[in-house]
C-alpha cells in the first residue's frame, strides 16, 4: 500500500471534526475565522473604494477612453482632460523621495538600533517619530518659506554648476519644482520608513547578533550578515509603506511643486501630481465631465499604486529568497 | 589574528565608514525636523494661553478667542479613528502573520499596501458618499471612519511584520505546555511584539491627527462646541488649514498655535501609549 | 487582559472628558415660528452653510454679530470652496451654500428644488507685484496685462509697460508670472476680465475657476501667491483685495473701460456695481463695467438658498438672517475690504426675500 501524504490515515469521526478542519479546538477555529474576517475587510474596503471611483469616473472614461492616459492637455474651460503629466509627476516625485529617504532611513534605523549609545536611543527615536506628527499643511508652509528659497539660492545653482551636463539639472531655477517636491516627500516618509525599520531591526533575536560577534565580525558586518537578511522582508514592508505615503501625499507637495501640468526632464522644473490636482480642483469643480475627469485621475492613481507595488514585489522576489524571520 | 593584515584593515575601515554614514544620515534627517519644529515653536508659542483651550474662535478684528472646540474635536476624531481602525488592523495583521501563506493572505497584503497609497482626499470622498450623503449631515462619526481607513493599512502591515519576527521558540514553548494555539498567539507572540506594534500605531495616529482633506467632507468643521458624535466637528488640522490660508496675521498666529498644540497632543498620546505597553518583556 | 484593562481606563477617561463639555444645548429641529421679524426665543437652531472662501472673513464677522443679537440661532459657515458649496446645497447636507460664480444651467437642474442666488457683497481682485525699483503704484492697461499673462510681454522694462508709467524706473528683468492652481472664484473673475478685454485670451484660454495658463508658476491659494511675492522678486500676480491690504502689498492701477487708471478702493468697487444693471435672476458679472470711476475687476458673491424650504423653522431662520445681512450686515463690509451692495440692488433682493416660502407659506 502506498502512503499518500495528502490523505489522512484517520477517518473523520464526526461532523464536528470535519468542521474544525485543521484546527484542534473551537477556540482556534473561531480565532482563525474572526481574524480572516477582518483581513478580508481590507480587501473589501479597497475594492469598494475602487468601485466607487470607477462609478464616479464613468462619464470621463466613456468620453476619453484610453486617450486620457496619453493626453497631456488639461483644460477645464474647454472640458479637455488628459492625465499623463500627473502620472509623470507622481511617479517621479515618489521615486526622488525614495532615493533620498530610503538610505537615510535605513541609516537612522541601523544607527538607532545598533550603533547609538543606549541612553540616546529613546530620545532620538522619539524625535524622528515626531517628524510624522507634523501636519502636512505645516510642512507645506515650511516648504514655501524655508525650503524653496534655500533651494533657489544655494542648492540648485550648485547642482547646475557641478552636474549641469545632465538634463536633470538644467533649466530655470525657481526653488519650487520637482526637486522641492521630492525633498519634502522624503522628509515626510522618513519617520515611517525609519521607525518601522528600527522596530524590525530591534526584533531580530540577540542570538543571531551574538553569534556573529563571536565569530569576530565588525559592527557593520554583524548588521550586514546577521541582522539584515533576517529582517529583509520587514524592511521591504517598511519601504513599501513609505512609498504608499509618498504616492498619496497631497497638501505639502501641492504647495511646493509648482503645479504646472507639463512633462519636463529637469528636476528644477515645476510639475503636478495626481493627488495635488484632485485636491486643488475638486472643491471648486462644477460640471459633470470635470468631476468625472478628476475621479478618473483618482482611479489612475490607484492603477499607478498597484503597478508600483507589483514592480516592488517582483524586484524583491528577483533579489532572492532569504531565510525568513521567525526561523530560530 | 594578524592585526596588521590588509583584510582586517579593510574590514574595519568599511565598518568605520558605514557607521559614519549612518550617523550622518541621522543628522541629515534631524536638520529639517529641527527647522520645522523651530518654525512652529517660534510662531506658535505666542498664541498659546488658557483661552486657546477654552474659548471659541472670534471673527477677524477681535482679539482673543481660541480653539477649544477644535482641541476637543481632534481628540474625539482621533479616538473614534482608533476605535474603528486599530482592532480590525491588529486582527488583520495577526491573520496575515499566522495564516499568511494562502492566496487570500497574499491578496490581503497587497490590498493593504495599495490602500496606503490612496490619497486622503479620495478616502474622504468615499466616506462622504457612503455616510454623509445617506445621513444627510456631517458628523464626527464619518470623520473618524475616514481616518480609520487611513490608519488601517499601516496598523495591519506593522502588526504582521513585527509578529512574524517573534521567534517561533516562544510559541513552541507555549504549545508544548498545552496552551491552545490562539491563546499562544495572543498572549505570548502578540505581547512580545506589542512595543513595536505600538510604534506603528502611534505613527498612524500621528499622521491622521494632522490630516485635513478627508475631514473637509466628513466632519466638516464647527465654529461652536459640538456635542456627541453626530454633528459637524471642529478639528485642529482643518482649522490650521483655514486659518493659514487667510489674509490675517491674527488668524495665522492661531494657526501656528494650533500646529504647536497638535504636536503636543500627539506627543502626549505617544507617551501614554508607551505607558500602556510597558509590558514584562524587556525591550531592547 | 492586562493591556486591555489599561486601555479601557485611558479610553474611559477620554470619554468622560469629552462628554463633560459645557456645550450650549442645541437642537436641530426647531419648533413653532412667529410672525414678527425676530426669531422665536424658544428653540435654538443651528444652520450649516458651506461654500466660497472669498467672502469668508465677512461671513464669519456676520455670524459672530448675528449670534450676539440673536443668541439662539447659531450659524456655522465653512469655506470649502464654491464648487463644494454648490454640491452640498444640492445634496442637502447644508442649509445654505455660497458661491462667487453663479451656478451653471446643468447644476441648477440637479437641485431637488429651485435654488435662488442672493447677492451679499462685492469684492475685488487686485494685481500686485514685487518689484523693488518701482516705488509708486504701477499703472497697467488691460491689453498689457493680458499680454503679460499670455507670455508675450516678458520683461518689466517692456516699452508697452513704460508707456503707461512715465518716470518709473523699470528694471530689465524677466517677469515672473504667478497664477492660482486651485480652482477659485478669484481666478474666475480675473479670467472673466481678461476674456472681456483680450480677444486673444478669450480664444486661447477662456474664463473659469481653473484654466490652462499659458505661462507662469502655479501657487496654491491667495496665500501661495502672496508668499510668491514675499519670496520671489519680479513677480506679478492676482489676489483678493484683503490679502493685498493686510500684507501691505502694492496694488496696480488698472485702466478701466472709460480710459481712467483706477485704484481698487471701496468707492471704485461700488462704482463698478452702479454701472451694471442687476437682472431679475439676481446674478451678473461686474468686470470691465462702464463708469468713470469703476474698478474693472470686481464681482458679486452670492448665497444659495432654496426658494421653498423644507423645514419651517430653519427656512424662517435663514430668511431672517438674510434680511439682517442685507441691511445690518452691510455696515461691516468696508472694514474688511469689501463694498456694500448698492441701494437699487438691496431693493431688488428685498423683493426676492419676501418671496421665500417654507412648505408654501411665506416667511417674511
Amino acid at each position: 500500500m502506498t502512503v499518500r501524504s495528502d490523505v489522512s490515515l484517520v477517518r473523520p469521526r464526526s461532523k464536528l471534526q470535519l468542521m474544525l478542519g485543521r484546527e484542534a479546538n473551537f477556540g482556534d477555529l473561531a480565532f482563525r475565522r474572526i481574524t480572516a474576517l477582518f483581513a478580508g475587510s481590507v480587501i473589501v474596503l479597497l475594492l469598494w473604494m475602487a468601485w466607487e471611483m470607477g462609478l464616479a469616473s464613468r462619464l470621463s472614461l466613456a468620453h476619453f477612453g484610453l486617450g486620457f492616459i496619453t493626453s497631456t492637455d488639461w483644460d477645464p474651460v474647454r472640458d479637455q482632460y488628459g492625465g499623463l503629466p500627473f502620472v509623470y509627476g507622481t511617479v517621479v516625485s515618489s521615486l526622488v523621495a525614495l532615493v533620498i529617504a530610503v538610505p537615510i532611513s535605513l541609516g537612522i534605523a541601523i544607527y538607532l538600533s545598533e550603533l547609538a549609545h543606549p541612553k540616546l536611543r529613546g530620545p532620538m527615536g522619539f524625535l524622528v517619530e515626531l517628524l510624522a506628527a507634523v501636519p502636512s499643511v505645516v510642512y507645506g508652509l515650511w516648504g514655501i518659506f524655508a525650503l524653496a528659497p534655500w533651494l533657489r539660492e544655494s542648492v540648485e545653482p550648485l547642482l547646475a554648476k557641478t552636474l549641469g551636463f545632465l538634463p536633470l539639472f538644467q533649466g530655470p531655477q525657481h526653488g519650487f519644482g520637482m526637486l522641492a517636491g521630492g525633498i519634502i516627500l522624503a522628509i515626510m516618509i522618513t519617520p515611517t520608513v525609519s521607525s518601522v525599520s528600527r522596530e524590525v531591526l530591534r526584533a531580530v533575536p540577540a542570538a543571531l547578533r551574538e553569534g556573529a560577534i563571536g565569530l569576530g565580525a565588525t559592527r557593520w558586518e554583524v548588521v550586514r550578515v546577521a541582522v539584515l537578511p533576517y529582517a529583509k522582508s520587514g524592511l521591504v514592508g517598511a519601504i513599501i509603506l513609505g512609498l504608499g505615503r509618498a504616492l498619496g501625499e497631497t497638501m505639502a507637495i501641492t504647495m511646493v511643486i509648482g503645479n504646472r501640468s507639463e512633462i519636463a526632464a529637469s528636476l528644477f522644473a515645476p510639475s503636478y501630481t495626481m493627488a495635488s490636482v484632485i485636491a486643488n480642483e475638486f472643491t471648486e469643480a462644477t460640471g459633470q465631465l470635470y468631476l468625472a475627469a478628476l475621479a478618473e485621475v483618482g482611479l489612475l492613481l490607484f492603477g499607478v499604486t498597484v503597478a508600483l507595488n507589483v514592480f516592488a514585489r517582483l524586484l524583491v522576489w528577483r533579489v532572492g529568497k532569504m531565510p525568513e524571520g521567525g526561523q530560530l | 589574528m594578524n592585526l596588521g593584515s590588509a583584510t582586517y584593515v579593510r574590514r574595519h575601515l568599511t565598518d568605520r565608514v558605514v557607521r559614519s554614514l549612518c550617523v550622518l544620515g541621522t543628522i541629515v534627517a534631524l536638520v529639517p525636523l529641527f527647522s520645522v519644529l523651530w518654525y512652529v515653536l517660534v510662531r506658535g508659542i505666542g498664541g498659546i494661553n488658557l483661552d486657546f483651550f477654552t474659548e471659541l474662535p472670534k471673527p477677524v478684528g477681535e482679539s482673543g478667542g481660541g480653539m477649544g472646540n477644535a482641541v476637543l474635536g481632534t481628540l474625539k476624531l482621533v479616538g473614534l479613528a482608533g476605535l474603528f481602525g486599530i482592532p480590525p488592523g491588529v486582527l488583520a495583521g495577526i491573520y496575515l502573520a499566522e495564516f499568511g501563506h494562502s492566496k487570500f493572505a497574499r491578496a490581503v497584503r497587497f490590498a493593504a499596501d495599495v490602500m496606503s497609497g490612496v490619497p486622503s482626499i479620495t478616502v474622504g470622498l468615499f466616506v462622504y458618499s457612503l455616510v454623509v450623503v445617506t445621513t444627510k449631515h456631517f458628523s464626527a462619526l464619518a470623520g473618524g471612519f475616514a481616518l480609520a481607513i487611513l490608519m488601517l493599512p499601516m496598523v495591519t502591515r506593522t502588526t504582521e511584520e513585527l509578529l512574524k519576527l517573534v521567534p517561533e521558540s516562544l510559541r513552541e514553548a507555549a504549545l508544548g505546555l498545552g496552551v491552545p494555539k490562539w491563546r499562544a498567539t495572543l498572549r505570548i507572540m502578540l505581547r512580545t511584539a506589542l512595543p513595536g506594534i505600538a510604534v506603528g500605531i502611534m505613527l498612524s495616529v500621528a499622521r491622521v491627527a494632522g490630516e485635513t482633506a478627508p475631514l473637509l467632507f466628513t466632519a466638516f468643521n464647527n465654529r461652536f462646541w459640538s456635542t456627541g458624535v453626530n454633528e459637524p466637528t471642529a478639528s485642529l488640522s482643518v482649522n490650521i488649514y483655514t486659518n493659514a490660508v487667510s489674509p490675517y496675521e491674527d488668524w495665522h498666529r492661531q494657526a501656528w498655535a494650533a500646529a504647536l498644540v497638535l504636536l503636543m497632543t500627539v506627543l502626549v498620546l505617544n507617551v501614554s501609549a508607551r505607558f500602556l505597553v510597558r509590558t514584562r518583556v524587556r525591550a531592547r | 487582559m492586562f493591556f486591555a484593562r489599561r486601555a479601557l481606563l485611558v479610553l474611559a477617561a477620554g470619554a468622560a472628558f469629552a462628554c463633560n463639555k459645557p456645550a450650549p444645548a442645541e437642537d436641530k429641529s426647531g419648533a413653532g415660528a412667529t410672525a414678527a421679524p425676530v426669531p422665536s426665543q424658544a428653540a435654538p437652531i443651528m444652520l450649516n452653510g458651506a461654500g466660497a472662501t472669498f467672502p469668508n472673513p465677512l461671513y464669519s464677522k456676520w455670524n459672530a454679530e448675528y449670534a450676539k443679537a440673536f443668541p439662539n440661532v447659531k450659524i456655522n459657515y465653512q469655506s470649502i470652496g464654491s464648487g463644494g458649496g454648490i454640491r452640498q446645497i444640492i445634496a442637502g447636507t447644508v442649509d445654505f451654500g455660497a458661491s462667487d460664480a453663479p451656478m451653471k444651467e446643468d447644476e441648477s437642474k440637479q437641485a431637488p428644488g429651485k435654488l435662488l442666488h442672493i447677492p451679499t457683497t462685492i469684492g475685488a481682485v487686485v494685481i500686485s507685484y514685487s518689484v523693488p525699483e518701482v516705488t509708486q503704484a504701477l499703472k497697467l492697461s488691460p491689453e498689457v496685462l493680458a499680454d503679460i499673462y499670455l507670455g508675450k510681454i516678458k520683461k518689466w522694462n517692456d516699452p508697452k509697460i513704460a508707456a503707461d508709467n512715465q518716470g518709473a524706473k523699470l528694471p530689465a528683468k524677466d517677469i515672473s508670472v504667478a497664477y492660482r492652481t486651485d480652482g477659485s472664484g478669484t481666478t474666475n473673475i480675473f479670467t472673466d476680465y481678461l476674456s472681456a478685454v483680450s480677444p486673444e485670451w478669450k480664444d486661447k484660454v477662456g474664463a473659469g475657476k481653473s484654466v490652462k495658463w499659458p505661462v507662469g508658476l502655479g501657487a496654491k491659494g491667495n496665500e501661495g501667491v502672496t508668499a510668491a511675492f514675499k519670496t520671489t522678486p519680479y513677480t506679478i500676480g492676482y489676489i483678493e483685495r484683503a490679502y493685498a491690504t493686510q500684507n501691505k502689498l502694492p496694488m496696480v492701477e488698472l485702466k478701466n473701460k472709460s480710459g481712467k487708471f483706477i485704484a481698487p478702493t471701496t468707492a471704485a468697487m461700488s462704482a463698478a456695481a452702479d454701472g451694471v444693471e442687476m437682472p431679475p435672476e439676481l446674478y451678473v458679472s461686474l468686470v470691465n463695467s462702464a463708469g468713470e470711476t469703476a474698478y474693472p475687476i470686481t464681482g458679486y458673491t452670492y448665497l444659495l438658498v432654496y426658494a421653498d424650504a423644507k423645514d419651517n423653522a430653519k427656512g424662517e431662520a435663514i430668511a431672517k438672517y438674510l434680511w439682517w445681512a442685507l441691511h445690518d450686515g452691510q455696515q461691516y463690509s468696508e472694514a474688511l475690504d469689501y463694498a456694500p451692495l448698492p441701494a437699487k440692488v438691496v431693493t431688488q433682493v428685498e423683493a426676492r426675500l419676501k418671496e421665500l416660502t417654507a412648505g408654501g407659506k411665506k416667511l417674511l
